[in-house]
Protein backbone atom coordinates (compact mmCIF):
# COMPACT_ATOMS: atom_id res chain seq x y z
CA UNK A 1 0.00 0.00 0.00
CA UNK A 2 1.62 3.53 -1.33
CA UNK A 3 0.54 6.71 0.81
CA UNK A 4 1.47 8.95 -2.33
CA UNK A 5 1.47 13.04 -1.74
CA UNK A 6 0.86 14.70 -5.28
CA UNK A 7 1.92 18.27 -4.30
CA UNK A 8 -0.07 19.19 -7.51
CA UNK A 9 -3.42 18.56 -6.14
CA UNK A 10 -5.77 15.67 -8.02
CA UNK A 11 -5.64 15.57 -11.99
CA UNK A 12 -9.85 15.43 -12.20
CA UNK A 13 -12.14 17.16 -9.77
CA UNK A 14 -15.47 15.73 -10.10
CA UNK A 15 -18.70 17.57 -8.11
CA UNK A 16 -19.74 14.94 -6.06
CA UNK A 17 -23.12 14.38 -4.17
CA UNK A 18 -23.39 11.82 -1.16
CA UNK A 19 -27.08 11.42 -0.46
CA UNK A 20 -28.29 10.50 3.25
CA UNK A 21 -31.93 9.53 3.27
CA UNK A 22 -31.64 6.84 6.73
CA UNK A 23 -31.27 7.06 10.19
CA UNK A 24 -27.77 6.42 11.72
CA UNK A 25 -28.22 2.89 12.83
CA UNK A 26 -30.03 -0.53 12.56
CA UNK A 27 -28.56 -0.88 9.02
CA UNK A 28 -24.96 0.09 7.76
CA UNK A 29 -25.69 2.59 5.30
CA UNK A 30 -25.26 5.31 7.03
CA UNK A 31 -21.64 4.32 7.92
CA UNK A 32 -20.60 2.95 4.60
CA UNK A 33 -21.82 6.68 3.31
CA UNK A 34 -19.85 8.54 5.71
CA UNK A 35 -16.63 6.28 4.70
CA UNK A 36 -17.19 7.06 0.65
CA UNK A 37 -17.50 10.72 1.22
CA UNK A 38 -14.33 10.41 3.40
CA UNK A 39 -12.65 8.15 0.32
CA UNK A 40 -13.59 10.98 -2.08
CA UNK A 41 -12.12 13.93 0.33
CA UNK A 42 -8.72 11.87 -0.04
CA UNK A 43 -8.79 12.28 -3.44
CA UNK A 44 -9.85 15.92 -2.68
CA UNK A 45 -12.98 15.87 -4.75
CA UNK A 46 -15.64 18.71 -4.98
CA UNK A 47 -17.88 17.15 -1.99
CA UNK A 48 -21.41 18.11 -1.41
CA UNK A 49 -22.90 15.93 1.15
CA UNK A 50 -27.12 16.13 1.97
CA UNK A 51 -29.02 14.99 4.81
CA UNK A 52 -32.86 14.28 4.81
CA UNK A 53 -35.72 12.40 5.44
CA UNK A 54 -34.46 9.90 8.47
CA UNK A 55 -30.73 11.23 6.60
CA UNK A 56 -30.98 14.12 9.14
CA UNK A 57 -31.24 11.79 12.62
CA UNK A 58 -27.33 11.06 11.39
CA UNK A 59 -26.21 14.69 12.83
CA UNK A 60 -28.56 14.66 16.14
CA UNK A 61 -26.35 15.57 19.05
CA UNK A 62 -26.37 13.40 22.03
CA UNK A 63 -26.30 10.40 20.31
CA UNK A 64 -26.22 7.58 22.75
CA UNK A 65 -25.30 3.72 21.27
CA UNK A 66 -24.02 1.37 23.47
CA UNK A 67 -27.74 -0.60 23.89
CA UNK A 68 -27.64 -1.23 20.52
CA UNK A 69 -24.05 -2.10 20.39
CA UNK A 70 -22.90 0.01 17.49
CA UNK A 71 -20.26 2.85 17.50
CA UNK A 72 -21.20 6.36 17.67
CA UNK A 73 -19.39 7.68 14.64
CA UNK A 74 -21.40 10.88 14.96
CA UNK A 75 -17.66 12.62 15.95
CA UNK A 76 -16.77 11.97 12.59
CA UNK A 77 -18.82 14.33 10.80
CA UNK A 78 -16.77 16.67 13.16
CA UNK A 79 -14.01 15.43 11.66
CA UNK A 80 -15.08 16.57 7.93
CA UNK A 81 -13.88 20.08 7.72
CA UNK A 82 -10.49 19.00 8.69
CA UNK A 83 -10.90 16.92 5.23
CA UNK A 84 -12.05 20.07 3.59
CA UNK A 85 -15.73 18.92 3.32
CA UNK A 86 -17.71 21.94 4.30
CA UNK A 87 -20.18 21.63 1.81
CA UNK A 88 -23.22 19.61 3.58
CA UNK A 89 -26.61 20.28 3.26
CA UNK A 90 -30.08 19.16 5.74
CA UNK A 91 -33.40 19.53 3.67
CA UNK A 92 -35.30 21.66 5.27
CA UNK A 93 -38.81 19.59 5.09
CA UNK A 94 -36.94 16.58 6.96
CA UNK A 95 -35.64 18.92 9.58
CA UNK A 96 -39.30 20.52 10.29
CA UNK A 97 -41.13 17.31 10.18
CA UNK A 98 -38.74 15.63 12.70
CA UNK A 99 -39.17 18.92 15.01
CA UNK A 100 -35.09 19.65 15.11
CA UNK A 101 -33.41 22.51 14.02
CA UNK A 102 -29.86 23.49 13.07
CA UNK A 103 -29.26 23.74 17.17
CA UNK A 104 -29.71 20.37 17.33
CA UNK A 105 -26.98 19.09 14.63
CA UNK A 106 -23.64 18.63 15.51
CA UNK A 107 -22.03 20.18 12.47
CA UNK A 108 -23.19 23.55 10.85
CA UNK A 109 -25.33 22.75 8.12
CA UNK A 110 -26.97 25.28 5.54
CA UNK A 111 -30.36 24.01 5.25
CA UNK A 112 -32.15 24.11 1.55
CA UNK A 113 -35.55 23.45 0.76
CA UNK A 114 -36.58 20.61 -1.21
CA UNK A 115 -36.93 22.94 -4.10
CA UNK A 116 -33.06 24.35 -3.63
CA UNK A 117 -31.83 20.72 -3.15
CA UNK A 118 -33.28 19.89 -6.73
CA UNK A 119 -31.40 22.90 -8.38
CA UNK A 120 -28.13 21.70 -6.25
CA UNK A 121 -28.60 18.01 -7.73
CA UNK A 122 -29.05 19.04 -11.06
CA UNK A 123 -25.27 20.61 -11.02
CA UNK A 124 -23.91 17.39 -9.73
CA UNK A 125 -22.03 14.91 -11.99
CA UNK A 126 -22.33 12.03 -9.26
CA UNK A 127 -25.31 11.32 -7.04
CA UNK A 128 -24.74 8.66 -4.28
CA UNK A 129 -27.55 7.62 -2.40
CA UNK A 130 -28.58 5.81 0.87
CA UNK B 1 -3.75 -13.90 14.96
CA UNK B 2 -2.07 -12.53 18.12
CA UNK B 3 0.72 -10.43 19.67
CA UNK B 4 1.89 -11.64 22.67
CA UNK B 5 2.94 -10.09 25.03
CA UNK B 6 3.48 -10.70 29.15
CA UNK B 7 1.62 -13.69 28.83
CA UNK B 8 -1.51 -12.10 27.42
CA UNK B 9 -2.48 -12.32 23.80
CA UNK B 10 -3.81 -9.46 22.10
CA UNK B 11 -5.81 -10.00 18.77
CA UNK B 12 -4.97 -8.44 15.51
CA UNK B 13 -6.49 -8.51 11.47
CA UNK B 14 -4.07 -10.00 8.92
CA UNK B 15 -2.62 -6.57 8.39
CA UNK B 16 -1.27 -6.75 12.19
CA UNK B 17 -3.80 -3.87 13.21
CA UNK B 18 -5.70 -4.55 16.94
CA UNK B 19 -8.87 -6.06 16.79
CA UNK B 20 -9.95 -4.15 19.80
CA UNK B 21 -8.16 -0.65 20.43
CA UNK B 22 -8.80 -0.81 24.22
CA UNK B 23 -5.78 -3.55 24.53
CA UNK B 24 -3.70 -0.89 23.39
CA UNK B 25 -0.47 -0.39 25.74
CA UNK B 26 2.38 1.74 25.17
CA UNK B 27 4.56 -1.26 25.85
CA UNK B 28 2.60 -2.73 23.39
CA UNK B 29 3.61 0.09 20.76
CA UNK B 30 7.19 -0.66 21.82
CA UNK B 31 6.92 -4.21 20.58
CA UNK B 32 4.43 -3.30 17.25
CA UNK B 33 6.92 -0.66 16.33
CA UNK B 34 9.69 -3.09 16.61
CA UNK B 35 7.80 -5.15 13.94
CA UNK B 36 7.82 -2.40 11.90
CA UNK B 37 11.54 -1.55 12.07
CA UNK B 38 11.49 1.46 14.48
CA UNK B 39 12.91 2.85 17.17
CA UNK B 40 10.27 4.78 19.02
CA UNK B 41 12.00 8.46 19.87
CA UNK B 42 10.20 11.63 21.33
CA UNK B 43 9.46 12.55 18.28
CA UNK B 44 7.32 9.15 17.57
CA UNK B 45 5.39 9.11 20.64
CA UNK B 46 3.94 12.94 20.09
CA UNK B 47 2.72 11.76 16.58
CA UNK B 48 1.82 8.44 18.29
CA UNK B 49 -0.04 10.37 21.01
CA UNK B 50 -1.74 12.72 18.99
CA UNK B 51 -3.06 10.32 16.14
CA UNK B 52 -4.82 8.79 19.51
CA UNK B 53 -6.61 11.78 20.65
CA UNK B 54 -7.43 12.57 17.04
CA UNK B 55 -9.22 9.15 17.10
CA UNK B 56 -10.63 9.84 20.73
CA UNK B 57 -12.49 12.94 19.26
CA UNK B 58 -13.43 12.17 15.90
CA UNK B 59 -13.56 8.20 16.30
CA UNK B 60 -11.22 7.75 12.73
CA UNK B 61 -7.69 7.27 12.02
CA UNK B 62 -6.83 10.87 9.88
CA UNK B 63 -5.93 10.20 6.07
CA UNK B 64 -2.53 11.77 6.03
CA UNK B 65 -3.14 14.64 3.94
CA UNK B 66 -5.36 15.29 6.87
CA UNK B 67 -2.90 14.54 9.81
CA UNK B 68 -0.11 16.86 8.34
CA UNK B 69 -2.67 19.58 8.48
CA UNK B 70 -3.55 18.98 11.85
CA UNK B 71 0.73 18.10 13.09
CA UNK B 72 1.43 22.04 11.41
CA UNK B 73 -1.53 23.18 13.24
CA UNK B 74 -0.06 22.32 16.51
CA UNK B 75 3.41 22.04 16.00
CA UNK B 76 4.34 24.02 13.34
CA UNK B 77 5.74 23.62 9.76
CA UNK B 78 8.54 21.39 10.70
CA UNK B 79 6.60 19.16 12.08
CA UNK B 80 3.65 19.33 10.15
CA UNK B 81 5.16 17.97 6.65
CA UNK B 82 5.31 14.82 4.79
CA UNK B 83 8.98 14.68 4.92
CA UNK B 84 9.10 14.55 8.59
CA UNK B 85 6.62 12.05 8.73
CA UNK B 86 8.12 9.94 6.06
CA UNK B 87 11.51 9.74 8.61
CA UNK B 88 9.73 8.71 11.29
CA UNK B 89 7.44 6.48 9.66
CA UNK B 90 9.35 5.37 6.24
CA UNK B 91 7.10 2.94 5.38
CA UNK B 92 3.74 4.97 4.96
CA UNK B 93 2.76 7.81 8.38
CA UNK B 94 -0.73 7.42 8.53
CA UNK B 95 -0.25 3.55 8.32
CA UNK B 96 3.00 2.73 10.40
CA UNK B 97 2.00 5.31 13.12
CA UNK B 98 -1.70 4.40 12.89
CA UNK B 99 -0.70 0.42 13.42
CA UNK B 100 1.96 1.70 16.32
CA UNK B 101 -0.84 3.25 18.07
CA UNK B 102 -3.43 1.00 18.03
CA UNK B 103 -5.72 2.90 15.85
CA UNK B 104 -7.37 1.19 12.79
CA UNK B 105 -6.08 1.19 8.94
CA UNK B 106 -7.15 5.53 7.75
CA UNK B 107 -10.26 5.39 5.75
CA UNK B 108 -9.25 6.59 2.10
CA UNK B 109 -5.35 4.89 2.45
CA UNK B 110 -6.27 2.32 -0.31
Amino acid sequence: MEEEWDEDGPEVVKRFMYVNRKAPYGTVYALEMLEKVLIAAAFEQDVHVVFMDDGVYQLKKGQETKGVNMKNFSPTFRALEGYDVEKLYAEKESLEARGLTVDDLVVPVEVLTSEELKALMSKQEVILTA
Amino acid sequence: MAYEINGESIEHDEEGYLSDINQWTPELAGLLAKDEGIEMTDEHWEVINFLREYYEEYQIAPAIRVLVKALKKKFGPEKGSNKYLYELFPYGPAKQACKVGGLPKPTGCI
